[in-house]
């Protein structure tokens, strides 16, 4: 076992065992500062895989930008601070939810194990810096990378018209009893 | 099957593993939880797995698996792929990541602001079937005409704004 797989092992650990306390844990806060921890992890194992350029872009966007959001948006929605049972459905759904994981996960990583348990992949970080992503990026993936940015003005703009409201239609909770 | 590459390598089972429990991760915040914000981090989490296979499948060389298989009994050719498919999708499905969260956002402070609830039990009925529902929403609010709407809609929703 080299050195490199010890690292993977570890992030890997970190990244489902903060994975699981983000979506199990009682406080909305708690929630979204394991999913910081389970992203960053996923940084790393990008990082030992060689992709140096995507595990920067991981930490930008999703620990930067995404997990703000979440946490704007659960102020905005005035999620209770305390721990709180109402996050959670009742244990019947929850049994049926952890069954339907345990499948997932199964099917998933079984049929991967079948295709590809016994391949060694070369991880060198010369295929994963600034210069070669750039490349391709700017190279063979030109027209899909401006499509995307064309997504993302989309998105933008449809983020603002639907939290900006209808100004006839009095949304504020105030005026009813 | 091994590579025929110098410098460190990595056996595959790990990032298909990773993968697996964290694809299992989300679909269980997918579908356990209540709150809309919540259910959204599950999504999270089952984009990353799929992540984390196409950067590990981004250090297979030039074909993929298949490649790897013939080269096993051929003569070892060699080469990476140019393009990089697996590291540029990632950062194609981490922008879209972004873009979807930012839309789902306001989605669910729309749906906050309209119901005072984020809990997605609570709002079970959309649309007519919903006791709030109105075909003009602009000419239902307001005082005249809003006598039938607003006695049936007062009953149930300070219920919702208690916790």
């Amino acid at each position: 076992m080299s050195g490199l797989e010890v690292v993977f092992g570890a992030f890997a650990v970190l990244a489902v065992a903060s994975g699981l306390l983000a979506v199990t844990s009682p406080r909305v806060v708690h929630c979204a500062l394991w999913l910081v921890v389970s992203l960053g992890s996923i940084a790393g194992v990008y990082l030992v895989l060689g992709a140096e350029v995507v595990a920067l872009v991981q930490l930008l966007v999703y620990v930067g930008a995404v997990v703000v959001l979440v946490l704007f948006a659960l102020m905005l929605t005035r999620a209770p601070i305390a721990a709180s049972r109402d996050l959670d459905a009742g244990p019947g759904q929850r049994a049926a939810a952890a069954v339907a994981a345990v499948a997932v996960a199964g099917v998933v990583g079984g049929t991967l194990m079948v295709v590809a348990g016994d391949t060694v992949i070369g991880v060198d970080s010369g295929r994963g810096d600034p210069r070669s992503v750039g490349a391709a990026l700017f190279g063979g993936w030109l027209l899909p990378f401006e499509l995307l940015s064309v997504l993302l003005l989309a998105a933008l703009v449809a983020a603002i018209a639907i939290s900006r409201g209808d100004d006839d239609v009095p949304a504020a909770p105030e005026d009813q009893p | 099957m091994t590579p025929p590459v110098d410098g460190p390598t990595l056996h595959l089972v790990g990032p298909v593993v990773l993968a697996a429990a964290l694809a299992g991760i989300g679909v269980y915040g997918l579908l356990a939880r209540r709150n809309a914000v919540l259910v959204l981090i599950g999504a999270e989490l089952l984009l990353n797995a799929a992540g984390v296979l196409l950067v590990a499948g981004s250090a297979l060389p030039a074909g993929g698996l298949a490649a790897l298989r013939s080269t096993s009994q051929s003569t070892p050719v060699e080469s990476a792929d140019p393009l990089l498919a697996g590291q540029s999708l990632t950062i194609f499905v981490i922008t879209i990541a972004a873009a979807e969260i930012g839309v789902a956002l306001a989605v669910v402070l729309l749906l906050f602001r309209a119901r005072r609830t984020s809990d997605l039990t609570a709002v079970r009925e959309l649309g007519e079937a919903s006791p709030t529902y109105t075909e003009t929403p602009q000419t239902a609010q307001t005082p005249q005409t809003a006598q039938t709407p607003q006695t049936a809609q007062t009953p149930q929703t300070p219920d919702r704004v208690a916790p």
